[in-house]
C-alpha cells in the first residue's frame, strides 16, 4: 500500500470524514533541499469532517498531524493541510 | 544543548521579539518552498520580525517541533503565542485574519489585503 493509500485510511477512521482528498505532490518537490527523493514525502490534504467543528485552526491541524504522527516522523516531510467543518465546505 | 535548555531558549525568544518565524534558511534565502511562503507574506505586510534558521542548529530544529507540539517547519509566533504552519498563515492572510491578529497585538504592518 502506497503511502497516499495509508494516510487515507488512517484519517477516514479517525475522523470518519464527510469527503477526503489526498494528493501526492512529491514529484513538484524532488531535488529540492531535504527532499528525500523517494517520491512519498509531499502529500497535500483536504479533509471535511464534524470533528473539526468548533475548533481553531490550530486544533484542527494537531488533530491531523496527531492521527498522522508515525508517517511525519518518517517518510513524510511535509503535509500540506486544509481541514474544514461540514458547514464551511458548501 | 538538552532539549530543556533549547525550550528555554525558545521561550526567551519568543518573549524577547514580538514576530519570530522559526524557518529553513534566511529570509533571503529560504531552502524551503514553504518557508518563502511565510517569508512572502511577512514581507508584503511590512511587519518586522526575527527569524530563527533552523537548519543552523539540529537542537532548535527538533526542539521547536517539541516545544509547540507542532511537527513541521515554519512556525510563527507573534508575542509569544504560536499562530501556525504555512498554510494557516496563508489562509489567515488571504482572509485578512493575519492582518486583524497583528492589528489586535499592536504589531506595526500594512493595512493592505490581497486585491484580485
Amino acid at each position: 500500500m502506497g503511502m497516499e493509500d495509508t494516510i487515507r485510511e488512517k484519517l477516514t477512521e479517525a475522523f470518519l470524514p464527510v469527503s477526503i482528498d489526498v494528493v501526492n505532490d512529491s514529484h513538484r518537490h524532488a531535488g529540492h533541499a531535504g527532499s528525500p527523493g523517494t517520491g512519498e514525502s509531499h502529500f497535500r490534504v483536504t479533509i471535511v469532517s464534524g470533528a473539526f467543528d468548533g475548533l481553531s485552526r490550530v486544533e484542527r491541524h494537531r488533530l491531523v498531524n496527531t492521527a498522522l504522527a508515525a508517517e511525519l516522523s518518517g517518510p513524510v516531510h511535509a503535509l500540506a493541510i486544509k481541514a474544514l467543518a461540514p458547514d464551511e465546505a458548501r | 544543548m538538552s532539549e530543556q535548555k533549547v525550550h528555554d531558549w525558545i521561550t526567551k525568544k519568543v518573549a524577547n521579539d514580538d514576530v519570530v518565524l522559526f524557518m529553513k534558511g534566511t529570509r533571503q534565502f529560504p531552502q524551503c518552498g514553504f518557508s518563502s511562503q511565510v517569508v512572502q507574506i511577512l514581507d508584503y505586510l511590512g511587519v518586522e520580525y526575527a527569524e530563527v534558521n533552523v537548519l543552523d542548529d539540529l537542537g532548535v530544529r527538533e526542539g521547536i517541533k517539541s516545544f509547540t507540539n507542532w511537527p513541521t517547519i515554519p512556525q510563527l509566533y507573534v508575542k509569544g503565542e504560536f499562530v501556525g504552519g504555512c498554510d494557516i498563515i496563508r489562509e489567515m492572510f488571504q482572509d485578512g485574519e493575519l492582518q486583524d491578529l497583528l492589528t489586535n497585538k499592536e504589531i506595526s504592518h500594512n493595512k493592505q489585503t490581497l486585491t484580485a
